[in-house]
């Protein structure tokens, strides 16, 4: 029973940043590979604010949503929309986008590693225990999932009753026809990629209350990131959502059962899986 | 065109006897570097035999590599040397074969991320045998020299070249070129296009198998986090890229600049490694989409042009 909670609760933090990602690629199709160095930054931001100026990291969450908000607009609009006007096919600007992403993340390693060095950095917060359904539980943990359940329920209510969420919505599905009805591709495409780096970074300050980072860890977050938007089917929030909680109770399973060592590879199991049975994700309407 | 075909594997064989002398005439440390690029010339213009005609981004190498480097690790005290090599380049192609029948059938992105969280998850999984059976790494001691490494580097480097060039005349090459140009005009001419990729991309699983069996002796100690380091891959994703991929020689012209510009700053900034592969990949989208290859070729007609109108 705890080992399903504890899963719960740490599906509930893969959802928030795999709802970046889905954003970003779902959406947008650009497939970003620095989505795990987003995570890392807005943890080092949490981690920072606290131990020097002791600064909560729910607080700081707010200062570091509009500070990616502004990073991933800029990295948009200035790197990548020239990709997309060269492309040719889909197939080109993926391979231009992984590319681009991958040579960001290694500059952002790159930065952070010369910055605050190779340590493993993590601080105490809300670090006390909770009695939860007979079991006990960390609290910060329990926050960062209430936080990840309250963004995840504004960006559903926003994508699926607003104006600008319909529009996204629409390229996702056509981006050639939704400029035929008046719909500004350039400007949302850019707002949605941008609101992805937002909503990954505030996830990566969640995670860092109550998990341990070093400036190289994001390769493994955008790793099972990816795994949970392919799993939950490419721009589906909904789907998306499920498979980041079934991914975390698969980990604690593992980790509790088998050896904490062997998380990656059942989440690559998982990930196998739906590649050979249901390579459209959970919902995903047949289509291959 | 059939001449043309001879002079190529004539100078190609020439080139290589002159690399093969470097061992009597440069000192200990051009041995070594002449080890490195050997061993990233295989490894890139194998990824390049694959990754260049179809554009999936296989990241993978290191996976494929620890896994030759453990087939000599664990085999070593049991069997011949020269048994391992084969040994090494089967396990490697059969695993590109599985991982080529789970991700090749879809679109390029699975392959990607797949083959990105490979070496992770094969060294996870090394590592919690080990743990079981309580070593925590092996010694490789045989009497091979980094001269032996040297020449056996540089005949598989030739096999190499030699299959690209002959898979190039084939059927399968041409198959591969129309997939990587329409692969919708490739299916609907008959071509299986998941049989043809899976086929090509045993070729730089095993390949790189290999030259990890080859390469293992050198290391003398074996260790999961060693063998399976994730930045091999990205290294000569960089290189074949760099180079090119258009030519079969085009992973070479990346080499060896990349090869000496990494030993330069691995000696002077070590930390900055992550930050130079960072730029090369931007370098590489932004000012050279067709690498090195590209550029010479672009020069070279720009020069014929000038004559022309001259």
């Amino acid at each position: 029973m705890d080992i399903l909670i504890t899963g719960l609760l740490l599906g509930g933090t893969y959802a928030l940043i795999a709802v970046g990602l889905n954003l970003q690629y779902g959406m947008v199709r650009i497939m970003n590979l620095a989505n795990g160095e987003l995570i890392v930054i807005g943890g080092f931001a949490a981690f920072w604010f606290q131990t020097a100026a002791s600064v909560s990291p729910l607080l700081t969450v707010f200062l570091v949503a509009p500070v990616a908000f502004a990073l991933n607009w800029l990295i948009y609009t200035v790197m990548l929309r020239p990709l997309v006007k060269r492309a040719k096919s889909r197939g080109q600007l993926e391979v231009d986008a992984i590319l681009t992403t991958f040579g960001l993340s290694f500059v952002a390693v790159g930065v952070m590693l010369a910055v605050f060095g190779g340590d493993y950095f993590s601080y105490s917060y809300l670090a006390r225990p909770v009695e939860l359904l007979g079991a006990t539980f960390g609290l910060n943990r329990i926050m960062a999932f209430l936080g990840a359940v309250v963004i995840c329920g504004a960006l559903y209510l926003w994508l699926n009753h607003s104006r600008p969420g319909l529009s996204i919505r629409a390229i996702a599905v056509a981006p050639q026809s939704a400029r035929l009805v008046g719909i500004d591709v350039q400007k949302l495409s850019a707002l949605a990629f941008a609101l992805g780096g937002a909503v990954t970074a505030v996830g990566g300050g969640l995670i860092s209350m109550f998990l341990t980072l070093d400036a190289s860890t994001g390769v493994m977050f955008t790793l099972k990131a990816l795994i949970i938007v392919i799993m939950g089917g490419v721009g589906d929030m909904r789907g998306t959502i499920v498979a980041a909680l079934a991914l975390g109770v698969l980990e604690s399973f593992v980790a509790s059962v088998l050896d904490p060592g062997l998380t990656l590879a059942a989440a690559y199991l998982l990930f196998l899986l739906v590649l050979l049975f249901r390579p459209q994700g959970l919902f995903g309407r047949g289509q291959a | 065109m059939k001449r043309d075909a001879w002079q190529d594997l004539a100078l190609g064989a020439v080139l290589l006897a002159v690399a093969a002398c470097l061992p009597w005439f440069g000192g200990s440390y051009w041995l070594s570097i002449g080890v490195t690029i050997a061993m990233y010339t295989v490894l890139a213009t194998s990824w390049a035999l694959f990754s260049g005609p179809t554009h999936y981004i296989s990241l993978a190498t290191a996976a494929f590599f620890g896994i030759g480097t453990y087939t000599t690790g664990l085999g070593i005290d049991h069997l011949p040397y020269w048994v391992l090599l084969p040994i090494a380049g089967v396990l490697g192609a059969v695993l590109a074969g599985l991982v080529g029948l789970a991700t090749l059938r879809l679109s390029g992105v699975y392959f990607v991320i797949f083959t990105l969280g490979l070496a992770e998850l094969v060294r996870q999984i090394i590592t919690w045998v080990q743990n079981f059976s309580g070593q925590k790494g092996l010694y490789v001691l045989t009497d091979i020299t980094e001269a032996d490494i040297y020449w056996q580097l540089l005949g598989l480097a030739g096999l190499v070249f030699l299959g690209g060039w002959a898979i190039g005349r084939s059927r399968l090459g041409f198959a591969l070129r129309i997939i990587g140009d329409d692969e919708t005009v490739a299916r609907h001419s008959g071509i299986n296009t998941a049989r043809a990729k899976v086929i090509l991309f045993m070729v730089p699983g095993a390949v790189a198998a290999i030259a990890g069996a080859i390469l293992a002796p050198r290391y003398v100690y074996i260790e999961p986090l060693l063998a399976f380091t994730p930045m091999l891959s990205f290294q000569v994703v960089i290189m074949a890229l760099l180079g090119g991929t258009g030519r079969l020689w085009g992973p070479l012209v990346g080499v060896i600049p990349f090869t000496f510009l990494w030993e330069a700053i691995s000696a002077s900034f070590p930390n900055q490694t992550t930050l130079l592969l960072g730029l090369c990949f931007l370098l590489i989208v932004y000012l050279l989409p067709k690498g090195f290859v590209g550029l010479i070729e672009s020069v070279r007609r720009w020069a014929r042009n000038r004559e022309g109108y001259a």
